[in-house]
């Protein structure tokens, strides 16, 4: 349907854009069934709701399918009604909720870090800054041996290797955290390049998506790059250590991406709008972040009910489940706020 | 002699019928041509109208800040399609020659049958190849290239580069992989069109394979040859997925083919999903728009050469 829409031309920018996006989830969708779920949005939160959703299916017999298209693309598929929940890494503001009868509310807790390849360098050796990083990613440190980072890894021998900058080339809730960390660190990125889920890299190559930065990083020599927490466990790839603001040196773990989420009121905040990057605190991950659910107020109640229950379910039961593929659960307080937020505005 | 019978009534309401149908057809693809394109300039007028002439000449590409220009896609898009034609053409040529001219009768058919199975190869599998495979061991290889070309006067600032193995350079060779078979498939067509007459009487009168080729296979084929080559370039053009694999997706213009790039195609296959704003969405359609009107341009320039050629071989004849 939405290809005879669109030779007829009649079609605004945005939902021209928002029907190509969708040709393949309508495809799936059209015989979407009661006592089905669907949902699509942010690649960070996928490994998780696929977990959450075979158990749910095996204990309630609801199916939930959901797509990994990219935060950007879940916001714009909510905002249409294609999908019963968008997955966002990046929150949106009240005014945009309010404005597009929308409500979202946090799912799960998790960081990501940089991933290198310098030769003789092993997992967990390399230590950085945030400022180095910016300088990184600024095209400011151009080699390996750059006295900025030698600096801070003393024992280390640096290699005079060019650095191969890897940047995301998909708009991706990732680099928004990513950026929001290095706009908070450097003023100097925070005026020239900013936070967003896309920005205008000074340098660099765009990897497809984690997968395409893990592979573009494992095969370049001198590279550096971006991905979650996650991908690094999977590929055993060669993360960094970073100093965060209580200047304490962490790695990254689940323990650290909790503590980052221990120094933010989610119960304070309108709409659950907090951001985990550069939290105080001396075992704070600086590099955490969060994925948020978004729903239609305005959907059939039926299918905003099926997705609270489904997400109340993971709340309740699924914690284990996150923890084992490294997402922190929400703090209790969190949980019960979430509950009196669906109340508020679904009245479930 | 049968006299001939006069058509049934049936038989001549067919007649039109049948042309009715198959004109209709016909048109109806020129009416999705023209449908497309317009929606194309429709939908992305947002942006012609934003940033006017500027857009087709700006570098800035910030969606945070929503500034959009097109020079380095189409920048991209002509230099990484230029340098994958430069390389296809010869060895092309090469392979059409030997197996029309030199390779033994018996390896004939099973080489020009690996070449049509190489163009049925989907284009993800060259970008995956081209990323896992090929862009690592070309990277041992461009500090040799920067070494060795990097200090030629003039076109040395093509090949002084950090070796990432990714870049404008690995995309066009990638490209020229995949637009050989169709280059080659076409030349070893129309190459044994040749009459054989021509050809045997110049081998008769004691010419060599490669003067064979040169002066009587060639400009007998020349149109042809040209149309494929054009058939190449604008699969070139538009391809989406190896490039995006290779070229490295940076949003920056440089004199060195070892840099990374971007082309039209990989930017709309990396950026559309997730355009945000309707401006954002608008100028990834005016670049959809923009890479129509190159590959139209393209194929003018084509028929207007072999428009040409044919007046040219028209005269000598």
């Amino acid at each position: 349907m939405s290809n005879s829409v669109q030779l007829k031309g009649r079609l605004s920018a945005g939902k021209l854009a928002v029907a190509i996006g969708t040709v393949a989830l309508t495809l799936g969708l059209a015989t979407a069934r009661a006592g089905e779920i669907t949902g699509a949005g942010s690649t960070w939160v996928y490994p998780l709701v696929v977990k959450w959703a075979a158990a749910y299916q095996q204990e309630t017999g609801t199916q939930v399918n959901y797509q990994g298209i990219g935060s950007g693309g879940g916001i714009a598929q909510i905002e249409a009604g294609t999908v019963a929940f968008g997955a966002s890494d990046m929150p949106l503001t009240p005014e945009v909720l309010r404005k597009h009868h929308l409500i979202q509310f946090p799912t799960a807790i998790a960081g990501e870090d940089l991933v290198m390849n310098v030769p003789g360098i092993k997992p967990g050796e390399l230590i950085l800054s945030g400022q180095v990083v910016a300088k990184i990613y600024l095209h400011e440190i151009t080699k390996w041996n750059d006295p900025r980072i030698q600096a801070l890894n003393p024992q280390l021998k640096l290699p005079d290797l060019d650095i191969a900058v890897v940047h995301r080339s998909d708009g991706s809730g990732t680099t928004f955290t990513f950026t929001n960390y290095l706009s908070k660190v450097s003023p100097e990125w925070k005026s020239r390049i900013g936070a967003n889920t896309v920005v205008a890299w000074p340098t660099g190559l765009g990897g497809k998506g984690n997968q395409g930065v893990a592979a573009y990083v494992q095969r370049i020599r001198g590279a550096i790059g971006y991905v979650e927490y996650a991908y690094i466990l999977e590929n055993h790839m060669t993360y960094a250590r970073m100093y965060n603001r209580a200047h304490q040196l962490v790695s990254p773990s689940l323990a650290g991406f909790q503590a980052a989420a221990s120094h933010v009121d989610f119960t304070k905040a309108h709409d659950f709008y907090v951001i985990l990057t550069d939290q105080p605190g001396p075992t704070t991950w600086p590099i955490s972040g969060c994925t948020w659910q978004i729903l239609r107020t305005s959907a059939p109640r039926a299918s905003n009910e099926q997705v609270v229950k489904f997400f109340r379910w993971g709340f309740e039961h699924g914690q284990s489940m996150a923890r084992s593929i490294a997402f922190g659960p929400l703090p209790p307080p969190t949980v019960n706020a979430i509950n009196a937020y669906w109340k508020r505005y679904l009245g479930i | 002699m049968e006299k001939p019978q006069t058509p049934s009534r049936l038989t001549r309401l067919w007649d039109p019928l049948f042309k009715g149908t198959t004109a209709v057809l016909a048109y109806l693809v020129l009416a999705l041509l023209v449908a497309i394109c317009l929606s194309l300039l429709r939908e992305g007028w947002d942006a012609f109208k934003t940033f006017g002439w500027h857009f087709l000449v700006s570098k800035a590409w910030d969606p945070a800040n929503n500034k959009f220009g097109a020079l380095i896609p189409i920048y991209g898009t002509l230099i990484s399609s230029l340098i994958a034609v430069v390389i296809a053409v010869p060895v092309s040529l090469g392979i059409a020659v030997f197996i029309t001219e030199l390779a033994p009768r018996w390896l004939r058919q099973p080489v020009a049958a690996a070449i049509e199975l190489l163009a049925a190869i989907p284009s993800i599998i060259f970008g995956m190849w081209g990323l896992f495979a090929f862009a690592p061991w070309f990277s041992n290889y461009e500090p040799w290239i920067s070494d060795h070309f990097g200090s030629i006067p003039g076109i040395g600032v093509l090949f002084r580069g950090p070796p990432f193995g990714i870049g404008m350079l690995t995309a066009g060779i990638i490209l020229a992989i995949m637009i050989i078979p169709f280059i080659a498939a076409i030349m070893r067509e129309v190459f044994l069109l040749t009459p054989p007459l021509l050809r045997e009487s110049a081998y008769g009168v004691g010419a060599t394979t490669w003067e064979v080729v040169r002066n009587v296979v060639l400009p007998y084929t020349r149109t042809a040859v040209a149309g494929g080559i054009f058939l190449g370039l604008g699969r070139a053009l538009g391809e989406t997925m190896a490039v995006t694999f290779v070229i490295g997706n940076a949003h920056s213009v440089s004199a060195s083919l070892l840099n990374p790039g971007y082309s039209i195609a990989a930017a709309l296959a990396n950026e559309f999903t997730e355009a945000f704003s309707p401006l954002y969405k608008s100028s990834l359609i005016a670049l959809g728009f923009i890479l129509f009107v190159i590959t139209f341009i393209i194929l003018v320039l084509a028929k207007l050469l072999l428009l040409k050629l044919e007046r040219a071989q028209g005269e000598t004849a």
